[in-house]
């Protein structure tokens, strides 16, 4: 499992401390085992951003090359849950990809709390979290 | 012909680490298919179970999305490059997305529901997904209960500790006849697995108390308070506040009574309303006020409504807004509440941050009775005063009680002066009693024994209260006499 740098964990509840009552997104940049930066991404969402978030192909373009630009490798995406326990829903399961950190924060009523990882079970049935 | 496809990281894993791969196809669609026949794992995370490519994949062929092109069947030409990008989309769970399922005899039960737009099969799932606790099993849980087992709340719980008597009878319809003498929980639950058997019913025989109200108010989304007593309506108000939690209150006393929903985030708590208790005893029980029997039907009901309103997220509730009924000239008028910003509990300063001793704040602690200032010769037993009659003492028997209580029973002989009029009434009291024992009464000895104090003060030193009233006289000495 990939480690979390202070600054970065920090960095991910202010940003949905920020949107709240929506939902922020991001991407999560490592360097070797440890992500070393939180990325922020415009939520694109068509859907309604208290519920939904969207990175779509060019921000997802643009995450990559991000994490060529410092050396290290895209290990995943963050997001904000306002309102809801840091679990991944069925819409982030259905939509989820394999091999990737996916990191929910919980903001319950502004203020960030729950933080944690979660990775799609190869046979796409559901989440660990790790 | 071969063609360079460029790998995302998520799906690298599956092509042994290459950020590109070259394989044959003339159009999107074969070079898709060859890749996935080489690289097996890519296509379930690629493709749906229905074989479509998913949603958020999306292919370009070097700058253009597929879709803009000919997708799947888009011919390649030398050189193009084929691109698999990740759209990387989710959110929180909708509410719905949590909720039980309804079953197909639930459907069928709660179909007058389901077809109200306003409530609908999520908002019947929000009903099952509920749970409601009722402080009391009494007048007002009765009726409450009922109705919310009935609308399909999915988890009742029930805190009462008393048993069925037949007086109970003539307004707390959870119980009937061949439940006296059981344990209020009992019948209850019967009662409510009978109306509906999908609804899960949990029991707490016990009383509510400072210890254990905050531990079994957590285990629920809404709490309905059927209390019929000051020191528990404050507990159940301040339990609320503290946890967050709804309280939907009622309160019935002869023809009137009056509803509200306490305790939500902004809005007014009971405490806003009535900030101290009245001084003990001057407001009677329904037990010594007497109530209509159908009044508690209506306060009830209207609970149970503002709970499954509230289950439901539905705007139009009773907060901020006391809601009074008479009955007896059947009226409904509502008052306007605010949140009191210095309100001890809910303002914005509170002082009361976790739960007190209700019993004492109400003024009715079990405080020793001040036994030692009572005078030994100032109660009279029911026996010592059948010996009396019988001796020939021809004691002077003043029944304090309400007209209507002696139309029910009485000792033979005595006299009634009500409570209320015994002060203005001394010299007829002197007059009637002239050389004689006298005896005051009522129906247990407790307006009874003001009487005495009383009559004591006024120089009528001799005059002794009936220990236990008319209830120990029949007990004891009539029992044909109906008691109440």
């Amino acid at each position: 499992m990939a480690e979390l740098d202070a600054e970065v964990e920090a960095e991910i509840r202010r940003h949905g401390a920020e949107t709240y009552p929506n939902e922020c997104c991001g991407a999560l940049i490592a360097s070797g085992d440890t992500i070393v930066e939180a990325f922020r991404l415009p939520n694109t969402t068509v859907e309604g951003a208290r519920r939904r978030f969207m990175i779509g192909p060019d921000d997802y373009r643009m995450a990559e090359k991000r994490a060529r630009e410092r050396s290290g490798t895209l290990a995943g995406f963050y997001h904000s849950h306002p309102d809801h326990p840091a679990r991944p829903s069925q819409t982030d399961l259905a939509q989820a990809w394999p091999n990737l950190t996916y990191i929910i924060v919980a903001v319950r009523e502004g203020t960030p709390e729950d933080l944690k990882f979660w990775r799609l079970l190869e046979d796409r049935s559901g989440f660990e979290e790790i | 012909m071969a063609y360079r496809v460029l790998i995302p990281t998520p799906l690298r894993p599956y092509t042994d680490q290459k950020d590109a791969v070259e394989v044959d196809g003339s159009t999107v669609g074969e070079l898709l298919a060859s890749l996935t026949a080489r690289y097996g794992d890519l296509r379930r995370h690629l493709y749906s179970e229905e074989g479509k490519l998913r949603s958020f994949v999306n292919v370009y062929v070097n700058d253009d999305d597929i879709r803009y092109l000919d997708r799947e069947k888009t011919q390649l030409k030398a050189g193009d490059v084929v691109s698999i990008v990740p759209s990387v989309a989710g959110g929180a769970p909708v509410a719905t997305e949590t909720l039980p399922e309804l079953t197909n005899d639930e459907v069928q039960r709660y179909s007058r529901h389901l077809i109200l737009p306003e409530v609908g099969p999520d908002g019947q799932r929000k009903l099952k997904a509920g749970r409601v606790l009722c402080v009391g099993a009494g007048g007002l849980g009765s009726p409450a209960a009922l109705y919310l087992a009935a609308a399909g709340v999915g988890t009742i719980g029930i805190i009462d500790f008393d048993a069925v008597d037949v007086s109970n009878l003539q307004r707390q319809i959870l119980h009937g006849t061949p439940d006296v003498g059981r344990s209020k929980l009992q019948s209850a639950r019967e009662r409510l697995n009978a109306l509906n058997p999908t609804v899960k019913v949990e029991s707490y025989e016990t009383a509510l108390t400072s210890k254990n109200a905050l531990e079994l108010f957590k285990q629920y989304d809404i709490i309905l308070d059927g209390t019929d007593n000051f020191s528990t309506r404050y507990l159940v108000n301040d339990a609320c506040v503290i946890l967050g939690k709804p309280n939907a209150y009622g309160s019935i006393f002869r023809f009137e009574g009056q509803a509200s929903v306490f305790a939500t985030k902004g809005g007014p708590c009971y405490r806003c309303l009535y900030p101290e208790p009245p001084p003990p005893g001057l407001v009677p029980s329904c037990a010594e006020g007497g109530v209509l029997g159908v009044l508690p039907g209506v306060i009830g009901t209207i609970q149970a409504t503002e709970s499954i309103k509230l289950l439901l997220g539905a705007p139009g509730t009773l907060i901020g807004r006391l809601l009074l009924y008479d009955a007896w000239g059947m009226r409904f008028r509502e008052l306007k509440l605010r949140r009191d910003p210095e309100c001890p509990v809910c303002g914005d300063k509170p002082t009361v941050r976790e739960l007190i001793d209700y019993d004492q704040f109400c003024g009715v602690a079990p405080a020793a009775a001040p036994a030692a200032a009572v005078p030994q010769d100032f109660e009279i037993t029911v026996l010592d005063l059948k010996r009396a009659i019988d001796s020939g003492k021809n004691p002077y028997i003043l029944d304090v009680r309400e007209p209507q209580e002696y139309q029910i029973n009485r000792i033979p002989g005595s006299v009634l002066i009500p409570l209320g009029q015994v002060a203005s009434r001394v010299a007829e009291i002197k007059a009637g009693a002239e050389g004689r024992p006298i005896v005051v009464q009522c129906k247990m000895g407790g307006r009874s024994a003001k009487a005495t104090q009383l009559l004591r003060q006024q120089g009528l030193e001799r005059a002794q209260n009936l220990k236990g009233g008319i209830l120990a006289w029949i007990d004891q000495v009539d029992p044909k006499q109906p008691k109440y």
